[in-house]
């Protein structure tokens, strides 16, 4: 595979020496097909676990699969070990100075460290000044990013402290290597990942309030829009952290608590991977939603602890670069191990010449970051008109810019279309605070471009990430792949508490509810697209006033008006295909079979946690082949009509697999909950559609058999009844039998059921509201008769009976949703702002 | 010269509201011009939290949260302010320093020139254009001082720009402001701050009270006051002096000062997030006597 490429001699000798002579031997044993196959197995596996990163502002970006390098990065003993100092180093100094800017500020009165490059930074938070943290250290995590030049140097270009992100896809790509190349392990002494997450969890206890031992840590996120939710959700499993979102959690008392099912539960420590701007409303940034009200309050009482600690992305901030040397040797004594790339920060008037005479080969930060815009120019790639723009932009805000020496990075290989070909890369060490100093994880995420010579790397451009080796002449902690697989997250899943926060049963609750109504329309659906194709072909005057009676059956029960329905549907009814299609796979369309499809998968999403890897695969399953009959939805209707059947065949198989892979009993109820209020709501829908309007005998015949057709139950009615359909039987069937699976009495059953296991929140004997509702509907129906539902009432068009109580307990049941999300979920209440502006003198 | 501030908002829920958490800024602050003796806070009904606390600037907060349902929230802040003699103005100091020299002195160590440092940068609220630039531009002529060209900034202001309640709000942006030459007190001292940094200098927002007189023979009516707003400039080997650009003053005894930051984003009287979804109606009081 090395030989078939166009490699240079240089490049290739490298590759022919030390530990990549090793890796290569291991990997041309395994020969070029069998790599090639393993690769597809990786990509497979990545998918399949959900291993996945969003593109901010890209409709398709969303859940992008993880693109993993079968090739790692390798770093050996004696450059790890001054990468390893290096970074405890770093982290040290950073903590000192996050400490300085917060408390004294004594850098900056004393003119070691420019105020302007701090107070500038949108990162400064005036508000967290002079809050006492617990703790050894203020700075918990530090991450930087570094990459090798030519001549071998280690050089840092980024350092991250706001929410650093990366560990979790560092662990999932070593565990996937290590699952399906193991053999390239061999006769290489890896360093393990492991202990690093042993250090976070005990650096995270380590600062709880209190000294409190056992701390309740929760992982704060933005939610599954978030880039990296992925690794938020697997951390919280992994880690045994629950996974929670800002309105999750309330300020009380100067705590914070996080609203559970049960109640109220006390939290001590948050994992933050929200931005600190976006997390308290009241003091930081005011229209933020993901945040919580207060929580600086709770912070300054010290009764929770943030790693990071709100206003540490300040330290974000290439503009100290300049200054770093300096300060090292005035807090610490030492001079830097590692060095940052030459910057000049353009505060200053001679480095500002500097940058403006040598622009064009710089590469042009921000002091902060912005979110979703580039704050990195490669000014040497800029147009004279670009660079005189940017001088400009320079000129009018100096302090707001640093000038970075552009460096040539070593090439490391990387496997890209089946070839060999060198790639810039740039690693991500990772440190966490720790009683004797820091610990730097022994490994890294290390991400190469796309291209060759693209300067600038991100996960957004579409970078491809590799696993990182730290090879270790040690054995004590080298990696071995069964230890390191026995602490995977589905083994971690038992380190998860029993809590149930209100949002993620919410969203069990809604992902139940639309798992089943993605079911029922596809149902539906099909029969009527079925009866409509056959139709075509039989020209009888009542097949085509059926046919167009269960299209308007359609639209009424699936919402998306105007549809067959009012006076523009003439055209529509004669050529049904084209709203048919609409309603299948219009996603824009409220009420269509692609738009209940987009909430379901959102549902799934926020929590994603949940699902084993089997449900996922069921999951991906139903994606891809929606997706590749949207691509078709042109082509024939019995094409159409198979792709709902998949469809269907996939949901009914995620619902059964809930049943295996929710362990939770709370998480379980509420899902099943939200099934069957949604069933009930549909049946009760599909039957006021159908059944309650009076036509000749033969139609009514026909809506009677797609009713039962809709709900699989035609089966059933043969062999239970014996005999063409009648009114009072489907009724029954459909209604009041307690051993049909799909009657109304069934799931009103099981909802009793559910209803009665939530947690109990008032004392006393009166039965709750959502209980009451419940045992209403059922009550109504114990009590009702077959034959009085199906009875015609003169003079009128309807079955009048059957009208008022459908009428009745769809009341019933709809308001249900509502009582139990206001008992439980707690969010029917959405936070908002309040401002006086009231100086007007 | 003793005053009594008292300062009263209430809202009024339309739905009931289970949480709130409000920040108050309406506790003065002790400058050297002035010393608040008396805080009394009143609020209804009963917070169930309270803490107060200094801000980055020194200002005085007050945290509370009500956690039982409520309908109404009324916020009560009497204080008794003592004002000192205005020090005399050293106006040849003032005068012999060029606006232009400003910048290089600020560079000086000191803790008053770091202070006085933060206050140089653009905020959001207080960004400025090119026309807000060139208004600056024609007060700070070569070679004057910054207290003639400040002063001279607030004099065309008071000429050029009309005092109107009801046509801004606190979004409103400064373009508007300029381009319409309408505002209160809060846009004229936002606007002052705009040029002022637009000349590289710092200027910062000034939160208080003024006292009202009542027209000769009659009694003043409580509650016609309001929240006032002003700014003030820093001048090297001096100190902050504050201008009130809203009445054309450089501020007197009747100025009470309750604190100070960038712009108003630093220090609303009072803001909060309520847990609710309802809207509400808000009423604000202010009444400033003198008590001696």
């Amino acid at each position: 595979m090395i030989s078939q490429t166009d490699l240079s001699p240089s490049f290739l000798e490298y590759l022919d020496s030390g530990y990549w002579k090793i890796f290569f031997n291991s990997f041309a044993e395994l020969g070029e097909d069998e790599i090639l196959n393993r690769r597809q197995d990786m990509m497979r596996f990545l998918t399949e676990n959900g291993v996945t990163y969003n593109i901010y502002g890209d409709p398709k970006g969303f859940n992008r699969p993880w693109k993993l390098d079968i090739i790692p990065f390798l770093i050996s003993k004696d450059e790890w070990e001054l990468i390893e100092s290096g970074l405890v180093q770093r982290a040290t100094l950073f903590d000192l100075i996050l400490k300085d800017i917060y408390g004294e500020r004594t850098l900056l009165k004393s003119g070691l460290l420019p105020m302007e490059i701090i107070y500038n930074h949108t990162g400064f938070l005036r508000q967290c000044a002079g809050i006492q943290l617990p703790g050894k250290h203020h700075l918990v995590l530090y991450t930087a990013d570094m990459a090798r030049t030519v001549d071998g140097k280690i050089w840092v270009l980024n350092d991250r402290t706001q929410a650093p992100s990366g560990s979790g896809y560092a662990l999932e790509n070593r565990l996937t290597m290590a699952r399906i190349v193991p053999e390239l392990f061999n006769g290489l002494k890896v360093r393990r990942l492991s202990p690093y997450f042993h250090s976070l969890r005990n650096a995270l206890t380590s600062i709880a309030p209190n000294n409190n031992k056992e701390p309740r840590i929760v992982i704060l996120t933005s939610g599954p829009s978030n880039e990296t939710y992925f690794e938020h959700a697997y951390l919280s499993s992994y880690l045994g952290f629950t996974l929670v979102q800002g309105n999750d959690l309330m300020v009380r008392d100067n705590y914070v608590w996080l609203k559970t099912l049960g109640g109220l539960e006390k939290v001590d420590v948050i994992l933050r991977r929200l931005d600190d701007m976006y997390c308290d409303p009241l003091e930081l940034k005011e229209d933020s939603q993901l945040g919580i009200p207060g929580l600086l309050q709770a912070v300054r009482s010290r009764n929770v602890s943030i790693a990071n600690p709100l206003g540490s992305s300040v330290i974000e901030n290439p503009g100290l670069i300049p200054f770093l040397p300096a300060i090292a040797k005035t807090l610490l004594g030492e001079e830097l191990k590692l060095p940052s790339i030459a910057s000049w920060w353009c505060g200053q008037p001679s480095a500002l010449q500097y940058v403006l005479d040598n622009i064009s080969s710089l590469v042009i930060k921000r002091i902060a970051r912005r979110s979703n815009v580039g704050t990195s120019v490669d000014a040497t790639s800029l147009t004279a008109n670009q660079l005189h723009e940017l001088k400009q932009r320079i000129k009018a805000q100096p302090h707001l810019f640093v000038g970075q020496e552009k460096a040539n990075f070593a090439a490391s290989p990387s496997l890209v279309n089946g070839k060999i070909e060198p790639r810039d890369a740039l690693f991500r060490s990772f440190a966490v605070s720790s009683s004797n100093g820091y610990t730097a994880m022994e490994g890294g995420l290390t991400r190469t471009s796309a291209d060759y010579g693209n300067y600038i790397i991100s996960n957004q451009m579409g970078g491809i990430s590799k696993d990182t080796w730290i090879i270790s002449a040690e054995s004590g902690s080298t990696f071995n792949v069964r230890k390191e697989l026995e602490q995977a997250p589905e083994n971690g899943m038992t380190y998860k508490s029993e809590v149930l926060p209100s949002h993620t049963a919410e969203n069990l609750f809604w992902v139940g509810r639309y798992a089943e109504r993605v079911l029922g329309n596809a149902r539906f659906q099909r029969t009527v697209m079925q009866f409509v194709e056959e139709a075509n072909k039989a020209f009888s005057d009542n097949d085509e006033y059926i046919k167009e009676s269960l299209l308007q059956a359609l639209t009424l029960h699936t919402h998306t008006f105007p549809g067959f329905i009012g006076p523009e549907s003439e055209k529509k009814l004669k050529e049904p295909w084209e709203e048919l299609n609409e309603i299948l796979f219009d996603a824009e369309k409220t009420g269509s079979l692609a738009y209940n499809i987009g909430l379901f998968n959102r549902a799934v999403y926020t929590v994603r946690d949940h699902w084993s890897t089997d449900t996922w695969r069921v999951l991906r399953d139903m994606e891809e082949n929606w997706q590749k009959a949207f691509e078709q939805r042109q082509s024939s209707h019995h094409r159409i009509i198979y792709a709902l059947d998949n469809l269907i065949t996939s949901m009914v198989a995620f619902i059964g697999l809930n049943r295996e892979s929710i362990s939770r009993e709370q998480g379980w109820t509420l899902l099943n909950m939200g099934r069957k209020i949604e069933q009930s709501l549909l049946l009760i829908n599909m039957l006021r559609v159908t059944l309650v309007q009076r036509h000749d005998e033969q139609i009514e015949y026909i809506l009677q058999e797609a009713v039962l057709k809709s709900n699989e139950c035609l089966v059933n009615y043969r062999y239970k009844y014996r005999s063409h359909l009648k009114p009072s039987l489907v009724l029954d069937l459909m209604l009041l039998d307690p051993l049909n699976p799909r009657s109304l009495l069934y799931q009103l059953e099981r909802l009793k059921v559910d209803v009665s296991g939530l947690p109990k929140i008032s004392s006393g004997h009166q039965l709750p509201d959502h209980e009451r509702l419940v045992f209403e509907a059922y009550s109504m129906l114990k009590l009702a008769s077959k034959e009085k539902l199906a009875e015609p009432e003169k003079n009128n068009g309807i079955y009048k009976n059957l009208d008022v109580f459908l009428t009745k307990m769809n009341k019933l049941l709809y308001s249900l949703p509502n009582v139990i999300s206001k008992a439980y979920f707690m969010h029917a209440q959405a936070s908002k702002q309040l401002f006086t502006n009231n100086t007007d003198k | 010269m003793r005053y009594q501030i008292a300062h009263t908002t209430e809202y009024q829920y339309h739905q009931t509201v289970s949480l709130c958490h409000n920040i108050a800024m309406l506790i003065p602050r002790n400058t050297d011009l002035q010393e608040c003796r008396k805080t009394i806070v009143k609020i209804n009904p009963q917070p169930d939290v309270m803490n107060e606390y200094e801000d980055f600037f020194g200002n005085k907060v007050l945290y509370f949260a009500v956690q039982q349902e409520h309908s109404s929230l009324k916020v009560t802040v009497l204080s008794q302010v003592e004002k000192f003699k205005q020090r005399n103005l050293k106006m040849e100091l003032y005068n012999n320093i060029p606006w232009e020299n400003v910048s290089a002195m600020l560079q000086e160590p000191g803790l008053g020139n770091f202070e006085a440092r933060q206050f140089i940068p653009a905020t959001s609220i207080t960004n400025f254009t090119k026309e807000i630039h060139e208004y600056a531009q024609q007060s700070f002529t070569p070679g004057r001082s910054l207290f003639d060209a400040a002063w001279d900034l607030v004099q065309r202001m008071y000429r050029d720009f009309e005092f109107k309640t009801g046509f801004t709000t606190v979004a409103t942006p400064l373009t508007e402001v300029m381009e319409q030459r309408k505002g209160v007190c809060q846009d004229f001292a936002h606007l002052a701050i705009a040029c002022i940094r637009s000349m590289g200098l710092p200027a910062r927002y000034v939160s208080g009270y003024i006292e009202t007189i009542a027209p000769a023979g009659k009694e003043k009516l409580v509650g016609v006051d309001a929240s006032h707003a002003w700014f003030s400039v820093y001048i090297p080997q001096s100190g902050w002096i504050d201008f009130d650009p809203t009445n054309n003053l450089i501020t007197s005894d009747q100025h009470i000062t309750i604190g100070w930051g960038r712009d108003y984003a630093d220090l609303p009287p009072l803001k909060g997030v309520i847990l609710s979804t309802g809207s509400h109606k808000l009423d604000v009081s202010v009444d400033v006597r003198r008590l001696d």
